[in-house]
Order: C-alpha cells, then sequence, then structure tokens
C-alpha cells in the first residue's frame, strides 16, 4: 500500500467518525431538556420572540431534518449564528483559532524538549540520582491538574516575583501587528516588529507551560522507559563493539527508535493541549478558540458548542493522521508492511 | 474467593510484591487518610456548618491561624472545613461514576467481543471510535453545559463518555480470548453464550479492569474538579474542591489561601490515587500473566 493510499484511507475513516461525532453531538444539543431559544433570549424576553427565534433555528422541525439542514449548511461552511454574540460560529472561529494554535504549539515545543532531554539523560543513567529526582518530579507533574499549576504559577511567578504578565496577549504599551495569519508571533516576525514579538512570548510562557506541565511529565517517563529498553538491544551493543563513536550511536541509532512511543502518542498530546486551552485561556484571558469553546457552554450557546466540538474534533483527527505518517518514517517496519501488502 | 484463586498465600504474596515500593505504600496511606477523612468530615471538621451557605462577614477573609489553619474565605466560612466536605464530593463523584461505567463498558466489551466481525461489535465498536475522537474533557463540558451544569449533570456527562475505554479494554481481552481452547471446548459442549461471557471470559479481564479503576479514580477527580471548577460542575455553596479553587483565584494575590489550600487538596487526592493504582498494577501485573 503507498502512503497517499494509506493518507486516503485513513481521511476516508476519519469522515465517518466525525459524522457520526456530529450526529453524537447533534442528538445530545436537541433531546436534553431545556429551549436553547428560551435559554439564548434569557427568562424575561415576550413568547413571540422565542417562538420567532424557535422558527429561525429550525427548532420545530422534526430532528432529521434539523440534522441535513445544520450538515448542509456545515459543509458549505455555515455553522450557524452564534446566539450569544451574533456573529456566524465560523468566522468566530476562524478569529479565534489562531491564537490558541499559537499557545498549543509553543506549549508542546516546551513539553517535547524538555521531555526528550530530561527523558534520555535520565534513561541513559537509569538509577541515578538525577534518574529517581526525576521520576519523583514526574509523578508530581501528573497529579499537578492544569488549571492548578495554571493557578499556583500564576500566584508565583506573575503576583510574588512578578517575574512575567499574567494576563492577555500583548502588554498595553505594544502595537498589535496587522493580522496576517492572526498568530501574533508569525505576523510580528513577518512586520519586523520585534518588540510584540517577545512581548507576545513573555505572555505565552505562564499559559504555555501549565498547557505543558502533565504532558512533559508523562513523555519523560515513556521517553526515559523506551531508551532505558532500547539500551538494552543486541544492535547497540553491536554498534558500540565496532567502535562507533557514542555520539553517533546515540543519535543515529538509538534515538530514531525510542521516539517512536513518544511521537505515537503525539496526536493525543496535541488534542490533550487543545483540550486544556479550553480552561487555560479562561484563566489566563488569552483571547482564543477555547475561550470562545468555554463561553459558548457556560452560555449554553447551542450553535457555538456544536461548532467548536466539531473543531476539535476534526483537528484532532487530521493531527492524528500526520502522526502516522511521521511514525511510519520513523519505523521501516511499518513502511515495509505498507509497500508489501 | 477460593474459584479466583484468592486464599491466604497468594495474599501475602501479592501485599510482599505491593510492599515492594515505598511509593505505592505512600499512596496508600494518602487514599486511606482520605477515605478517613471522608467518612468522618461531619465530625473531624472543625466547623462542619460551614460546608453550606454560612455567612460569617466580621471573620471574613481571615489568613491562615491556629483557629483557621486555611485561613476563611470571603465569606467567612472556615477553608479547612470545606476543603474536608470537597474530599467527600470528589470521592462521591469517582465512585458514582465508575459503579455506572464500569459494568457498562465491561459488559459491551463482552458482547462485542464474542460476537466479533457481526453487527453488533461493528455498531458497539464504532461508537466507541466516535467517544474517543475527541478529547474528554471537551465532551464533558459540552454534555454537562447541555444538560444544565449541576454536580449530578457533571457525573453523567463523565458516564457518558467513560464508558468506551471499558469496552474497548474488554473488547482486546475477549477477542484474544475467543480461540482460546477452553472456550472452544466449553461451546462443544453447548455451553451458553451467556455462561462463556461471564464464567469463563469474564474472570480473566478482572485483574485489567480493576487495574484501570483505580487509576481512573485520579481521572474521574480530574475531569470532575476541571468541571467544577469552569462552573459546568457542582454550584456553590457545594463545597467541591474545584469550585472552591475557582471562587477564590479571583483574589489572588491578596488572599491566595482561598485557592491554594483547595488547590493543594486535590493534588494530594490525585496524587495518592495514582501512586496506590501503580502499585496495584505492578501487583496484579506479575500475578495475572
Amino acid at each position: 500500500m503507498k502512503m497517499s493510499r494509506f493518507i486516503a484511507k485513513r481521511l476516508f475513516y476519519s469522515i465517518f467518525v466525525l459524522l457520526g461525532l456530529s450526529i453524537i453531538i447533534f442528538l445530545m444539543s436537541r433531546i436534553f431538556p431545556g429551549d436553547p431559544a428560551r435559554t439564548a433570549l434569557g427568562t424575561l424576553a415576550p413568547q413571540w420572540a422565542v417562538d420567532k427565534l424557535r422558527e429561525q433555528l429550525h427548532l420545530n422541525d422534526p430532528i432529521h431534518v434539523q440534522y441535513w439542514i445544520w450538515l448542509t449548511n456545515a459543509f458549505h461552511g455555515d455553522l450557524g449564528m452564534s446566539l450569544v454574540t451574533k456573529r456566524p460560529v465560523m468566522k468566530d472561529i476562524i478569529n479565534f483559532f489562531p491564537a490558541t494554535f499559537e499557545l498549543v504549539v509553543f506549549s508542546i515545543i516546551i513539553s517535547i524538549t524538555i521531555s526528550i532531554v530530561v527523558g534520555v539523560t535520565a534513561g541513559r543513567h537509569a538509577n541515578s540520582r538525577f534518574d529517581n529526582i526525576v521520576r519523583i518530579a514526574s509523578y508530581l507533574g501528573i497529579a499537578i491538574p492544569t488549571f492548578v499549576w495554571a493557578i499556583m504559577s500564576m500566584f508565583l511567578f506573575g503576583y510574588m516575583w512578578k517575574m512575567l504578565p499574567v494576563l492577555g496577549r500583548l502588554s498595553s504599551g505594544i502595537v498589535y501587528p496587522p493580522r496576517i495569519t492572526g498568530m501574533i508571533t508569525v505576523d510580528a516576525l513577518l512586520t519586523g516588529n520585534f518588540a510584540a514579538f517577545f512581548d507576545v512570548l513573555k505572555h505565552m510562557i505562564l499559559p504555555g507551560s501549565a498547557l505543558a506541565v502533565g504532558r512533559i511529565a508523562q513523555d519523560t517517563r515513556l521517553m526515559r522507559a523506551s531508551i532505558v529498553e532500547n539500551l538494552r538491544k543486541d544492535y547497540i551493543a553491536a554498534a558500540t563493539s565496532y567502535g562507533i563513536p557514542e555520539r553517533v550511536v546515540m543519535f543515529k541509532y538509538l534515538m530514531k527508535p525510542s521516539l517512536i512511543p513518544v511521537v505515537s502518542i503525539m496526536g493525543l498530546e496535541i488534542s490533550g493541549a487543545m483540550a486544556g486551552s479550553f480552561i487555560i485561556e479562561f484563566i489566563f484571558n488569552w483571547p482564543g478558540f477555547g475561550k470562545y469553546g468555554a463561553n459558548a457552554m457556560l452560555n449554553k450557546d447551542l450553535n457555538a458548542i456544536i461548532g467548536s466540538v466539531m473543531i476539535v474534533g476534526i483537528f484532532f483527527a487530521l493531527i492524528n493522521i500526520v502522526v502516522d505518517v511521521i511514525i511510519a518514517y520513523l519505523d521501516p517496519r511499518i513502511r515495509m508492511s505498507m509497500r508489501s501488502e | 474467593m477460593e474459584k479466583l484463586g484468592i486464599n491466604k498465600k497468594s495474599v501475602r504474596k501479592s501485599w510482599y510484591k505491593f510492599s515492594k515500593n515505598p511509593l505505592s505504600i505512600i499512596g496508600l496511606v494518602v487514599v486511606l487518610a482520605i477515605i478517613f477523612i471522608t467518612v468522618f468530615a461531619n465530625i473531624i471538621a472543625p466547623y462542619p456548618k460551614h460546608a453550606g451557605w454560612f455567612t460569617d462577614f466580621p471573620n471574613a477573609k481571615l489568613p491562615p491561624s491556629l483557629g483557621h489553619p486555611f485561613g476563611t474565605d470571603t465569606m467567612g466560612r472556615d477553608v479547612l472545613s470545606r476543603v474536608m466536605f470537597g474530599f467527600r464530593y470528589s470521592l462521591m463523584m469517582a465512585m458514582i461514576v465508575l459503579v455506572l461505567v464500569v459494568p457498562t463498558g465491561t459488559f459491551l466489551g463482552l458482547v462485542a467481543g464474542y460476537y466479533n466481525n457481526t453487527w453488533l461489535d461493528t455498531i458497539i465498536m464504532r461508537l466507541t471510535d466516535i467517544f474517543v475522537a475527541i478529547p474528554s474533557l471537551v465532551l464533558a463540558m459540552m454534555i454537562s453545559s447541555l444538560l444544565e451544569p449541576s454536580l449530578f449533570n457533571a457525573m453523567l456527562a463523565v458516564t457518558l463518555l467513560w464508558w468506551p475505554w471499558y469496552t474497548r479494554l474488554v473488547y482486546g481481552i475477549t477477542c484474544s480470548m475467543r480461540n482460546e481452547y477452553f472456550i472452544q471446548s466449553a461451546e462443544m459442549i453447548g455451553a451458553s453464550p451467556f455462561h462463556i461471557l461471564i464464567k469463563e471470559i469474564l474472570p480473566n479481564t478482572l485483574a485489567p479492569i480493576f487495574t484501570k479503576m483505580t487509576l481512573d479514580v485520579a481521572w474521574v477527580i480530574l475531569i470532575g474538579a476541571s468541571l467544577s471548577f469552569i462552573g459546568l460542575g457542582a454550584q456553590p455553596p457545594t463545597p467541591d474542591l474545584g469550585t472552591m479553587v475557582s471562587d477564590g483565584y479571583r483574589y489572588m494575590p491578596e488572599l491566595w489561601w482561598i485557592s491554594i489550600f483547595p488547590s493543594l487538596a486535590i493534588v494530594f487526592t490525585i496524587l495518592g490515587f495514582n501512586l496506590l493504582g501503580d502499585g496495584i498494577r505492578d501487583m496484579l501485573a506479575a500475578e495475572a500473566y
């Protein structure tokens, strides 16, 4: 099987899962008690206004008709109107997504770098004092929920030692770069606005590390375990006994297979960071997709809820396909089995 | 008991394996302490009345002192007492969710695995694919928002999204066991599918299920706390740990104790259950396979 066919197959399958997901979400949004139109307008709104909104939202139609209308619109990029912001949900999401993407990528960079460096060091010196410290730290890291870490780091670094800014994306004195991609780091670099670039980075450290902390702990443990396991393999002993320099053995023979388990949970990681952003952006007042989604859920903004959950699902599906391709690159056995099929 | 191979000797052997790792013992002690606090919260909490709507404004916003070791919140309630009751809600949530989820998920996994490659298998397993296609936190937030946020609905939301993990676990084991000789022999002498599922396959899935359960307690508590933190779970004045953190963090730099102590309580709980779960996993891993 060729790579392109493999990708096509995965895409095809993902579409089915996403369709199923949309049906379940849609059903839940319609059969659970409560009138969405009434919720949107508040208890004081007159009945005729509620009836009119019900008509607009097609709430009086049978449920499969409602779903069909929603689905056809969604394929045209129309996820309906947000009942709170009164703007199209798609537009809102496009508007807010880059800020979250930026934050998630930043946190993944932090977690991958730290966990690979620390995990490899701990694995090569297994049962040393450093390894033990890492083990205890990673137990703690896994036990600390993102929002707890967010609040504690906010308290320590933001308020007590006043080292880092706590809220928002940019300090008040800094000029926003013009919106090109929506990611301020990229936009600032493109326009040469370095003040904004460094200011955004500073603002990303606390929320980014809050998203990363649990993942760092988990990945470090995984990386350590996989280094320890691979160090015992015969081909490492063979390479060492041939007199190949340690550096080369490390990077050429040890790293590649050891990275596979870490890469294979990457998909989960990224989507986990995405889910975490629903809480973290809320705390740090980061104007992104996560905060938008969380607010939609707090306000029971039906169209926005369905839209943002579906976007998370699509994002997750795409990431998983990319991860599978990377694994196929790292693991020749998988590539071979594809070719021979 | 005898049937499952549990006797005095094996218990002693398991305990030896479990207690070899000091971290497991720490986990066990922490969990026992939390259970103790949960059961006797009414008696040992210094101010049991402070768990609900209680106001004592003259004593509000007091920093930690001997009378109030964790300080008091903006309404004058003792934070320590509320944290003790908070353990109760976290633990209750984890227990109720797991009691509902584990039998359901296990049953579906057994059925799907036994009727491998039939329409039953397809329906159940494709359904689990859908549920795991999205991060649990987002799904939990969505369901409890659609159901009107409350502690009960948060439990319901987590229950609705958690069963697929058990189904998948049991499905894997059942499928691999499907072609074992003892199953085939049982079929041959005319045992009913019910008998095979319950008497032949189920006992073999208990160890992994039990391991997953102990580790899941921590995850359910974590999700529950996150939900109530963001306002989609338990509502005030319920002394849920997540709600308490979110109440307090707005007054952050000055009144740090209102949110920091409940935060530490969450970390303490999750750490305890994780360590205990790891210990049990190591113990059963060598035991079962």
